[in-house]
């Protein structure tokens, strides 16, 4: 039972990694041609997540992964459960995956405004989605005795799920917004420090309904526990960092927001799984969902093994790309190879 | 059709989609590392020159290869289910673990690649095309081992409370003898792949006389791994059916449409008929001996014919048809060994060019050699087909049926709604890699760095 309950902080962490990841990455992609009107500031911000985001993006993989390996029936229901919502965030994963590459391939203005577009409304799913997958699990959905879905389409969108999924791309595009505004120079960055500060505001606003509700619907009344609480006071001061133009300390608080809330919803979610609506004898928790001893003590040594492998490669890759990146590199033609 | 032929349709397009990529990807990932291996040991402009041209196609198709994988990865929950609640306690370890272990470190490594070539120290820079070459060789590793358990379980015991496998030992999975031929052999079909592709580049190039010194380089590495690389595929592609025929005998005798038990077996090149209402099929050109030493490795072995061992599984696990489509797998192995022994012989011939130094100008070579570039995929298609349509009815060898695994919860709508979405998606994504890839294997090198400035990264 106690390994069951270490791989469940496995899966909170991995899905934590993603969002404070891969979350500026899709902030970025929805807000790339916001922040600048010109084909070389476009590249520009791309370009702050480029060497990056696709190993982010890995972050979700291992967690989906996790999942399947350390409590199958939790991957099985819920991906059964989501059919239509999920094929919906694969589009939305292939198209925005494809279009960092292929928008800079062909010379042709309709081209790259195409694949532009594509990404935009990709990074907009994906978050949306995922953040109503998550919410549902909390929120809860039908689910019978043999731990199979029993609702359908319209079954998932409850006004709590929903909300998840609004929330969770506020805190990408702020955290995106914030990134660029860091990452770049000159009219990008002023663009982006203006989108920031209008972005705050609302961001602000929803994570402070979002944890008390988020509290309640786990059943534990309005008032916020401790992460809860950071949450809120560091969607606050990031407001507050931008407003006052540090970028750098604005993205420190835009991480804890994001790594706080989706923690915290975890800690919410313990040690139930998916809620079952039907009947909470129903729900999948980490007792009744988990795999044997013997799997989950082989990929403890594993993930012991690689974690901090994985976490110094992918930091020294944020070392070596640390540097701000200006739209002046892009103002020169395309050399023909690239 | 029902919900479980629009699964298996779906999961069989997906898979095969994936599977055009990722040879690609694992081969061409190894040959451009040799490239830039070249140039940073011998200064060689042109050698740099092709390692950006063949790098480029290499990130626009592992940019596909990457999406196409994630849809696999979600598949498993989302139309397999009762497959994945089943076989997760141990399926579910070799998937986490080549997440971790070769995922992070191939996407990470292909950032660092890119974006590096003006922030690295140029021996650094070289190493991480190396780790990108090696961390998709381990992706292949895991996920193999994973399908290898499908095709041979080992390593778990039946929990008695639930009735579901559960790991037991581990290292039986990545020991597995089923595992172990078949990575081999998917490691070398993927170099295959990877050689033939830039062979059928070069040659298109070297046909339009852009840049010959540097194709002719090219075509000559792709040459040099190609022919020792898929006469070793073909040796272990023969051990890997003595292996199956031991495990899955179905999957063998399938594969050669043989319904009585025979010894010595003969081996049909081609043949009529022969289906389910017609077990004695008219053998065109059959070659005595030859099916005995291809499944047991013995002159006169014997191969159980497939009504053997319908009888012997009837015996087993209760009433019912375990036999797979014959016509997919005759079929699949005769595509994938004929065309192997057809890249061959291109393989010899331009090898022989090359030694009479005759292959810049040998226009019938170059016009052969760009359409042999179809042929790897082909292969790979009929080899995939034939390893897991002939487990069917199987999803897991003995331990699940193929529509036991089906998601229980999922409407026959909601399928085919899917299938109809990824049809068009990926046939939407096909028509775009193939243009972008054609335009780009057809432009000419672009010009060396002027020496002593930094070499520009390959960005966005
Ligand atoms: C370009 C690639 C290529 C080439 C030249 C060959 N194959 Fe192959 N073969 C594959 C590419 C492939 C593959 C796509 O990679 C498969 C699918 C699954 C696997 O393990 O490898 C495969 C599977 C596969 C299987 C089924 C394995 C299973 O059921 O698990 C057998 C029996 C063979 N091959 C036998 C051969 C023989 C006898 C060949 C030579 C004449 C040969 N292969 C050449
Ligand atoms: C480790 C990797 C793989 C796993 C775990 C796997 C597993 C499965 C599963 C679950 C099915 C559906 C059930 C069935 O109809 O058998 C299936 C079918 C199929 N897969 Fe795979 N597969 C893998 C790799 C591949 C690849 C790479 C290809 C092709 C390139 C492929 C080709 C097919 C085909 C053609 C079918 C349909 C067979 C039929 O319906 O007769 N598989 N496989
Ligand atoms: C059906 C089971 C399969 C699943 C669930 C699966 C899953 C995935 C996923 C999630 C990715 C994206 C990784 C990233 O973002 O970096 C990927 C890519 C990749 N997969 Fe698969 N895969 C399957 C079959 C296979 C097979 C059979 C092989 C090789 C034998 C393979 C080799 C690779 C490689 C080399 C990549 C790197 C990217 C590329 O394809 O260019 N996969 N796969």
């Amino acid at each position: 039972m106690a390994l069951a309950t270490f791989w469940f902080i496995v899966t909170a962490a991995l899905w934590t990694g993603f969002f404070v990841l891969e979350g500026f990455d899709l902030g970025v992609g929805m807000l790339h041609t916001f922040v600048a009107r010109d084909e070389a500031g476009r590249r520009a911000a791309i370009n702050t997540i480029g060497p990056l985001w696709d190993g982010n993006e890995v972050w979700l993989i291992v967690a989906a992964a996790a999942m399947f390996a350390a409590f199958p029936a939790w991957y099985a229901t819920m991906f059964s459960s989501f059919y239509p919502a999920l094929i919906l965030l694969l589009v939305g994963l292939i198209v925005r995956g494809v279009s960092f590459e292929f928008r800079g391939k062909v010379d042709s203005v309709r081209w790259i405004r195409t694949w532009d577009t594509l990404l935009t409304v990709g990074s907009l799913l994906v978050p949306l989605l995922i953040g109503i997958a998550l919410g549902n699990l909390l929120h809860g959905v039908p689910i019978d005795q043999s731990q199979e879905f029993t609702g359908d389409f319209g079954d998932l969108f409850s006004a709590y799920s929903v909300f998840t999924g609004i929330t969770l791309v506020l805190l990408c595009l702020l955290h995106g917004a914030t990134f660029i505004t860091l990452k770049t120079t000159g009219a990008v960055q002023e663009h982006a420090l203006w989108l920031a500060r209008r972005i705050a505001p609302i961001t602000v606003l929803a994570v402070l309904v979002f944890q008390p509700w988020t509290h309640s619907v786990a059943g534990g009344g309005v008032l916020p526990d401790v992460l809860e609480l950071v949450a809120m006071l560091a969607v606050l001061a990031a407001g507050w960092l931008l407003a006052g133009r540090h970028e750098g300390w604005a993205f420190v608080a835009t991480t804890v927001v994001i790594a706080t809330t989706v923690m915290s919803f975890f800690a919410d979610l313990y040690p139930r799984l998916m809620v079952s609506s039907t009947n909470p004898a129903f729900d999948l928790t980490v007792h009744n969902s988990a795999s044997g001893n013997y799997a989950l003590k082989v990929m403890s040594i594993v993930a012991i093994v690689f974690f901090p492998l994985v976490l110094a490669y992918q930091g020294w890759t944020y070392h070596v790309f640390r540097l701000r990146v200006s739209a002046e590199q892009f103002d020169v033609p395309r050399s023909p190879s690239s | 059709m029902s919900q479980l032929d629009l699964a298996r349709l779906q999961f069989a397009m997906t898979s095969i989609y994936h599977f055009l990529f990722v040879p690609v990807t694992i081969g061409l990932g190894f040959l451009t590392a040799l490239l830039q291996t070249g140039w940073h040991r011998s200064g060689r402009a042109e050698l740099l020159q092709l390692t950006r041209f063949f790098g480029t196609l290499l990130v626009i198709n592992i940019a596909v290869g990457v999406v196409t994988g994630l849809v696999q990865e979600f598949q498993f929950g989302m139309d397999w289910s009762a497959y994945s609640r089943t076989v997760g306690d141990v399926f579910g370890a070799p998937l986490a673990m080549e997440g971790l272990a070769a995922f992070f470190l191939e996407s990470t490594f292909l950032g660092l690649w890119l974006f590096g070539w003006d922030r690295l120290p140029p021996r650094v820079h070289l190493a991480t095309i190396w780790l990108v070459a090696v961390g998709g060789a381990l992706s292949a590793a895991f996920i193999m081992a994973a399908n290898s358990w499908m095709q041979h379980p080992v390593g778990y015991t039946i929990d008695p409370s639930t009735g579901r496998p559960q790991l037991n030992d581990v290292w039986k999975l990545f020991t597995n003898p089923v595992f172990l031929r078949g990575y081999l052999h998917v490691i070398l079909a993927s170099l295959v792949t990877g050689s033939v592709v830039m062979l059928a580049v070069s040659a298109w190039q070297l046909r339009k006389g852009s840049s010959p010194l540097a194709f002719h380089a090219a075509a000559r590495l792709a040459l040099v791994v190609l022919v020792p690389v898929i006469l070793a595929a073909m040796l272990v592609g023969s051990e890997l059916g003595v292996t199956e025929g031991k495990y899955q005998p179905m999957k063998i005798a399938g594969a050669e449409a043989q319904w009585d038990t025979c010894q010595p077996c003969s081996f049909s090149l081609f043949q009529i008929s022969g289906g389910k209402n017609d077990m004695t099929p008219t053998q065109i050109i059959a070659i005595p001996h030859l099916l005995s030493l291809l499944a047991t490795n013995h002159w006169n072995g014997k191969v159980l014919g497939l009504n053997a061992v319908q009888a012997q599984y009837e015996q087993q696990y209760g009433p019912g048809n375990y036999i797979p489509n014959i016509f997919i797998q005759y079929w699949s192995m005769r595509v994938m060994a004929y065309l192997a022994v057809v890249v061959l012989l291109v393989g010899l011939w331009g090898l022989w060019l090359l030694w009479r130094k005759r292959l810049s100008g040998a226009r019938w070579f170059h016009r052969v050699a760009v359409w042999a570039g179809v042929l790897p995929f082909l292969m790979n298609t009929a080899g995939w087909l034939l390893t897991e349509n002939g487990r069917q009815p199987w999803i897991v060898q003995g331990l699940q049926l193929t529509r036991n695994g089906v998601s229980p919860s999922v409407s026959t709508a909601t399928v085919a709604t899917s299938l109809v979405v990824f049809l068009l998606l990926y046939a939407a994504l096909a028509a775009v890699a193939f243009v972008l890839l054609t335009r780009y294997a057809r432009k000419e090198l672009s010009p060396p760095p002027a020496e002593d400035t930094p070499i520009p990264a390959l960005t966005y």
